[in-house]
């Protein structure tokens, strides 16, 4: 198993996470990281019978109990203004972002 | 005692009959928040004074506004003789996670600061459109990320009515402050790993996590999505079995919300437990701590005070003539958070993505010249650091060449969690418990400062809680006592999916039988 998150894989997360972040930051993170991976690694200890499946939610959740998925049909969602209302740059409808420079492929 | 003060049930009943208006219930509610709350929290509060330091700082914002045209409209249907609904005039408060329309809706973030939702949250409509009063958004951890209430964007953050130097806990704190110093008579929180139980216990509350799937969970802004619950907040259990019983039900707009039908929980109290199985498992009874500059955890007894509690509460129920079994194995207790760090910071992470300044939210001021850095800038300038922990981490374990060894098997150590339950609750095993009786926190609530900033103490603070939440099974916090420390120590009640009502009803009988023990009768410092 891994041993403590280096700086090198640290840096690599965060860009990955699309953040960026200030030098005391990225200290702090990384050490609160680490410490919660001797955490995780009490995880290692637990004999698992390789039989054992990996549970995404706990409760069983059978087709009776599923709600059924609605009809396929388009509608139309009736507050389009409102939502156009929370964009932070915003012209005649169009979301404003910045551009992704171009770069050559290699 | 105050209208604010009164039972959920009983202010709807008055209401009903026109004893009061719904308006005078909202105004009692209202001055009872201007009495002891002080000020809202908020991005920039400047220094944190004397006086912050002695009030609840429950609310985000408050919506009197919305919360009179509410009374208004309930006092009208009643003068027109049109049913007012089941919570007619009750003042409910409304973790700031939900979305509610119309309200800014913050996850408790600088990055949701100015979101107007343009939707509101099913359990939320239910609650309104039984008669409730939504008196503003309670104040949460920032995303739900935390067990004190601490990392909330919006300052000064809530503290424990009943002595203001500790926290309320969290993720649900300003609701469970806001219930306890009689400003809301019901709240509406979350519970991902106990952010209803846990600061329920810390306040003196009653708090229930559902089921995973009882409670629809549209208009939730996401944490875990295999985790998180919608559930109640209340001074008493007959209050959380009536607004239970109103958010509870499938949805059209939650995949995730079960087809099961809702019991009347209300009902259901009345039975007895008389017959009823009721264990106690010693796995409870030891909580595990990270060792100090270390690497290894170890294990220590519950302190006494919490011990005395809970076998306190056992006797009570063998008097009213339960069988207490004791010895119940639940040995993969002490692998909940472990497991916890792993799967839900994968979840956090995806579930973050969409914060992204484009349509939306915080974006970073300034012209810029790459849409990633646009990215980069407003993700790191508005998330706070419990935020970017779990985005890290969640990347980390999820990565392709760890996945395996992290995430797999963490999903793999759930199961075991859940078979402990499975185990213990199967009709035909050795246990057929009907509930497990177990502690709700490893402590009374701790100081302000104490804990904050070390996240691994922090989350195990959450220890005898998450199981629930990786099992999905559901569970209850119910004060038991009160601590040598003065503060609340709360018992839990954890039982087979969809047993909320069977829950209820053995809760119900624990707090009518300790109706008259004294500490029953001490009140929270921000009401003496």
């Amino acid at each position: 198993m891994s041993d403590a998150i280096s700086e090198d894989t640290f840096k690599h997360l965060v860009d990955l996470a699309a953040l960026e972040l200030s030098p005391t930051e990225s200290q702090y993170l990384l050490e609160q990281l680490n410490n919660q991976i001797k955490a995780i690694r009490e995880l290692e200890k637990i004999p698992i019978d390789k039989d054992t499946p990996p549970a995404r939610h706990g409760v069983p959740f059978p087709v009776p109990i599923c709600p059924a998925p609605r009809e396929d049909r388009v509608e139309l969602y009736p507050h389009v203004d409102d939502l156009l209302s929370q964009v932070p740059d915003i012209e005649d409808r169009y979301i404003i972002v910045p551009d992704i420079p171009h770069t050559e492929l290699e | 005692m105050e209208l604010c003060d009164l039972p959920a049930f009983q202010i709807s009943e008055m209401v009903r009959r026109r004893e009061v208006s719904a308006s005078e219930v909202l105004d009692s509610a209202l001055n009872r928040i201007q009495l002891v709350d002080g000020r809202q929290g908020c991005l920039d509060p400047g220094s944190i004074t004397d006086e912050d330091r002695k009030k609840v700082h429950a609310f985000i914002s408050i919506t009197t506004d919305k919360a009179r045209a509410q009374a208004s409209a309930v006092d009208k249907k009643i003068a027109a003789g049109e049913p007012p609904g089941a919570l007619a005039g009750v003042p409910i408060s409304i973790k700031d996670i939900f979305c509610v329309r119309g309200t800014n809706s913050t996850a408790a973030s600088k990055i949701l600061a100015n979101f107007n939702s343009p939707y509101t949250a099913t359990p939320v409509n239910r609650l309104e459109a039984a008669g409730g009063l939504v008196l503003g958004k309670a104040n949460l951890d920032e995303f739900t990320y935390g067990s004190s209430n601490e990392s909330s964007a919006f300052q000064p953050t809530p503290r424990n009515p009943w002595n203001t130097k500790h926290v309320p806990g969290g993720s649900s704190g300003g609701c469970t402050a806001s219930v306890a110093a009689g400003e809301a008579a019901l709240s509406l929180g979350t519970d991902t790993a106990g952010s209803i139980r846990q600061p329920a216990s810390f306040c003196g509350v009653v708090g229930m996590k559902p089921t995973y799937g009882r409670v629809s969970r549209y208009g939730l802004i996401a944490f875990g999505s295999s985790l998180d619950c919608p559930g109640p907040v209340a001074r008493n259990v007959k209050d959380v079995a009536l607004m239970l019983r109103i958010i509870a039900g499938s949805d059209p707009h939650d995949s995730t919300a079960a087809v099961v039908p809702v019991d009347d929980y209300v009902a259901a109290l009345e039975k007895n437990v008389k017959g009823k199985r009721i264990g106690l498992s010693p796995d409870y009874f030891k909580i595990t701590y990270p060792v100090p500059a270390s690497d290894s955890f170890q294990q220590q007894a519950i302190p006494q005070d919490i011990d005395q509690t809970v076998q306190h509460a056992a006797e009570i129920f063998r008097q009213m003539g339960a069988e207490i079994v004791e010895g119940v194995p639940m040995p993969n207790t002490r692998n909940g958070i472990p497991a916890y760090f792993v799967i839900s910071r994968v979840e956090a992470a995806s579930n973050l993505h969409r914060y992204d300044g484009v349509k939306y939210g915080y974006r970073t001021p300034g012209e810029l010249d790459d849409l990633r850095t646009m990215y980069r800038k407003s993700r790191g300038e508005a998330f706070g650091p419990q935020p970017k922990l779990r985005i890290l981490m969640g990347m980390y374990v999820s990565a392709a060449q760890y996945s395996e060894q992290y995430y797999m098997r963490a999903l793999k150590v759930r199961s075991l969690i859940r078979q402990d339950f499975d185990r213990i609750f199967d009709p035909a095993g050795p246990y057929h418990l009907d509930a497990l009786l177990t502690p709700t926190t490893p402590t009374p609530a701790f100081e302000m400062d104490a804990v904050y900033g070390d996240s691994v103490m922090m989350q195990y603070a959450d220890q005898l809680t998450v199981p629930a939440n990786h099992a999905g099974i559901p569970g209850i916090s119910i004060p038991g006592g009160i601590s040598s420390s003065g503060l609340p120590v709360g018992i839990q009640l954890l039982g087979p999916d969809f047993s909320e009502a069977n829950l209820l009803s053995i809760a119900h009988a624990f707090e009518t039988a300790t109706t008259n023990e004294p500490w029953r009768s001490v009140k929270p410092q921000v009401l003496q």
